[in-house]
């Protein structure tokens, strides 16, 4: 099971402001390692964030994110004690799922 | 008496398994509908090497040039491994904001679908191999705009 992600959702006047961490490897599938293989890509290809059975942002992702990616964005219609939650899909199929209460 | 106090419960049994039932069938139906939604990535668009062919790969024919999109990246990486990059879109019903490095092995960095209620503005941080133009992308009302700006990297984030 990856690590959670640390998710931080606060309300502001003019929306719901979402800051995502996760905590993923991102390999491009350019790199070597030391004997000089191909390192095998493996990276977070789709996120998507709902919010009340709505989902307010999808990502697709390519290798050129970040290792440990971050993701800040905003949306309407949130408000203090909801629930968001965030899902990833990597490259090989695995998923993580991690909530947040809008702050 | 007895008899109807079963035929009760066993009613009731009954309309309780068929609740659960239908909210079983709606969890597998949403479920099936996240994994689709998931699965949906656009491996022709992020295989491709430049701005044209990415703009093609994503369904658009041309890309106009656009003040309306400002993207805020540094002047010069230091990492090319982590450089943040923000993008505010100012144009009216933005449907999708891509992120495009056009130097790195393949364009297309990531993609982001804003729904009607989300603020067309993301940030994120992206890899970058060598020093590049960073490309905003914003596609509205199935137009695509552009916006760019060179970051300058000194050291690579791909390769090592």
């Amino acid at each position: 099971m990856p690590d959670p992600m640390r998710i931080r959702a606060n309300a502001l006047p003019d929306g719901v402001d979402v800051r995502v961490l996760m905590s993923h490897e991102m390999e491009t599938g350019q790199r070597k390692d030391g004997t000089g293989n191909v390192v095998p890509a493996h990276f977070i290809s789709n996120v998507t964030v709902v919010h009340a059975g709505k989902t307010v942002l999808s990502a697709e992702w390519g290798p050129a994110i970040s290792k440990n990616p971050y993701l800040q964005f905003k949306f309407q219609g949130g408000k203090k004690g909801d629930e968001v939650t965030v899902t990833w899909v990597d490259s090989k199929g695995e998923t993580r799922t991690d909530k947040a209460t809008i702050a | 008496m007895q008899r109807e106090n079963k035929k009760t419960s066993r009613r009731e049994f009954v309309q309780l398994s068929g609740m659960l039932g239908a909210l079983v069938a709606i969890g597998m139906l949403t479920e099936q509908e996240a994994l689709a939604q998931q699965q949906a990535w656009n491996k022709a668009a992020f295989e491709t090497k430049n701005l044209n062919d990415t703009i093609k790969a994503l369904g658009g024919a041309a890309v106009a040039e656009s003040k309306d999109i400002v993207l805020t990246v540094p002047d010069i990486a230091e990492n090319g491994a982590v450089v943040p990059v923000a993008i505010a879109s100012k144009i009216p019903g933005t449907q999708n904001i891509y992120v495009m490095v056009e130097k790195n092995p393949n364009t297309l960095a990531a993609g982001f679908s804003i729904p009607a209620g989300t603020e067309p503005t993301i940030s994120t941080r992206i890899k970058m191999g060598q020093t590049s133009n960073v490309l905003a992308v914003v596609k509205s009302n199935d137009q695509f705009f552009v916006a760019s700006k060179e970051v300058k990297v000194t050291l690579g984030g791909c390769g090592g």
